[in-house]
Parts: C-alpha cells; structure tokens; sequence
C-alpha cells in the first residue's frame, strides 16, 4: 500500500505500522512502548491524519492504504 | 577583609514550575550555522534551558540537537514557532509533548511574517486550550501589560513580553510597559525577543523581569562564544543591580566628594 510520510509518497507493506514505519525512517529499533531500543533518546513525535498517536500506541496503530503520517523531531529554533 | 566575588547569590535561583534554574538566561539555538558552534556558545551562555522548534523529521540532520541538550543537562523548551492559528500552535504543542516528554511549550502564534508580531485573539485562544489540556504554557506576548495579565489569568506558567520585533536587535522600545507587566505579575515575566547586545539583556534584569530569552543576538553575533559570554554576565550585572537598588534620578549634579576641608590657594 502507499502511504504519505512527510508529504512524500512512500510504499510499505500491507502489515506496516506506525512504529515500524519510525523505525525505518529513523534507522532505530524500537520497544514496545515506544521508546528507542538502545536506549537514548528517540525525540521523535508522529500524527497519523492529523492527529498525534502516543508511541505507547505505535506499535498497536495499523496502517491504512492513503495514510498520512507526520514525523516531527527538535531542530534549532527561537 | 573579604574578598570581592562576581558570583550571584546562590540561594536566588529561577523557579518555574518547582524547577530551579541558576542561570537566568534562556537561549534559543536559532540562527547558528553549525551544531558544534552552537554547542560551544550554549556552553559558553551557561544556559540551563534551551528552546527548541518542532519541523518535519529528516535523515540528514538527524536528531543530534536534542541529543546535544540531553548530553550536556540543558532543559528543552519546544516552541511553536511557525504557527498563525491557535489550532496549529495545540497540535505542535502536542507533537512536542510526544517527542521531548515534557508539557513544557513556549508558545508563539504570530501574525504575519514580515512583522512575527504576537497575534493577541489566536494567543488567548491557544493558552486557554493548552492550559486546559495540562500543558505549562510560556506565552510569548506584545508587551502589552493588559494581555500579559490576561494570560497568567487563564494559568500560563510564564509571560514572556518582547523587547522588540524577533531578530531586529533594536533592544527594549518600550522600557515603561516591560517595568508596568513585571509590577502587576505573580508568575515570572521573561523578556524575550529583540535583544541586541549585553546591555539590553542587562537592562531587562533591572527593569525586573526574572530572566531573558534570546537567540540570534548569541548565535549570529561575529564570536558567538564570547558574545554567550557577555550575556552570561550581563544578566547576572542586571539581576543583581535591580536587587542592589538604584540610586534616584535627578536633574542637578551631586557632588560625592566634601567641600569642607578644601586646601586654599592664593
């Protein structure tokens, strides 16, 4: 299926979720609840249209065909 | 005899929300050119809290800002920057709230680009939903004394008035409504926005604020490390005047030194 992440149009597979779509783009393993595997600090937060899914709740949230996830992290600002 | 010492008192650290601070110096980390740069200038600044921008996660940059702050103790505060609605500004709250784990936001929700003036209606709006959603709300504010006390009424944690329009460095315009919102506070009053050099953030201490926020005048001055410097002491000159207590002004001349005993001349 075909799903939006960042506003770019990825293809992932029918079984994907939100945790292992974060673990893709960010190269990072992660636990069950939602929390970086090696232990630091993941610092990443996701909506799923539009609305923020908890990373307790990543690795329960399924997929749907047209999805349009939002990863957003810290960068440098004001 | 004792010895003179340049360090502020000890026992009079920033409180906000039950965490003490002894820096009154907040940096946000916009506006360097490199990581590393920025890094030695926070250092330098000897800034405990830090604010931080949520944006769209890429892999080039990875996330190595948030994990500077984690590495070296600096407390995050994301902002919202960016936002023209109230709605915007909740849902990057939230975003922020999910990724840093802290209900900690400084909130900006601006008019327009050219002025990045506060837009008081969507402001009011955005503290009243963040605070109703548990959130620890830092307003960014016009320094408007009338919207100041409407925000801490409807519970944000901080108000933080701008000295001036957001990267202009033209220093404080307004002095007398700076001194107007500290006088009528009862949570801190952060001034923030528009600094320029060390004397500004100086006289933002005397004129009572609790601590100064500021970016560019750090990390686009020509030597950002020194100019982290020259705010580090700047705050702790202006804090501890406002508390030394100024002499009065007055309009004829004061001689300090006696008349009487004068040795006379032909």
């Amino acid at each position: 299926m075909n799903i939006k992440i960042n506003g770019a149009v990825h293809e992932v597979s029918d079984d994907a979720s939100v945790s292992s779509v974060v673990t893709s783009v960010t190269g990072r393993a992660l636990d069950l609840r939602g929390q970086a595997a090696d232990g630091g600090k993941l610092g990443v937060a996701v909506a799923r249209n539009s609305e923020v899914v908890p990373r307790s709740q990543w690795a329960a949230t399924p997929l749907a065909d047209g999805d349009e996830l939002e990863l957003v992290t810290a960068v440098q600002g004001g | 005899m004792t010895t003179a010492s340049t360090d502020i008192r000890t026992d009079d650290a920033l409180v906000i929300d039950g965490v003490e601070f002894g820096s009154r110096l907040i940096m946000g980390t916009g506006g360097a050119p490199s990581l590393d740069g920025l890094g030695a200038a926070l250092l330098a600044s000897g800034t405990e809290l830090t604010t931080v921008a949520m944006r769209r996660y890429s892999p080039a940059e990875t996330g190595s800002l948030f994990q500077l702050l984690v590495d070296n103790n600096i407390r995050v505060l994301p902002n919202t920057a960016g936002c023209f609605t109230a709605k915007d500004a909740v849902m990057t709250a939230e975003l922020a709230r999910e990724a840093l784990e802290t209900d900690w936001v400084k909130l900006e929700v601006i008019a327009d680009e050219h002025t990045l003036l506060p837009d008081a209606v969507e402001l009011v709006e955005a503290t009243e939903q963040l605070v109703n959603r548990g959130f620890n709300v830092f307003a960014y504010t016009n320094d408007d004394p009338v919207l100041a006390l409407r925000l801490e009424n409807l519970g944000a944690t901080a108000v933080m008035p701008l000295g001036s329009p957001i990267g202009t460095g033209l220093g404080i315009l307004n002095p007398h409504n700076i001194e107007l919102i500290v006088s009528r506070a009862s949570v801190p009053v952060v001034l923030d926005a528009g600094i320029g050099t060390a004397s500004d953030a100086a006289l933002a201490m005397e004129l009572g604020c609790d601590a100064v926020l500021l970016a560019t005048a750090v990390t686009r001055a020509q030597n950002p490390v020194q100019m982290g410097q020259a705010f580090k002491h700047a705050v702790i000159a202006g804090r501890l005047a406002r508390q030394a207590g100024r002499i009065p002004r007055r309009e004829h001349a004061l001689a300090s030194s006696a008349m009487e005993g004068r040795a006379e001349f032909l």
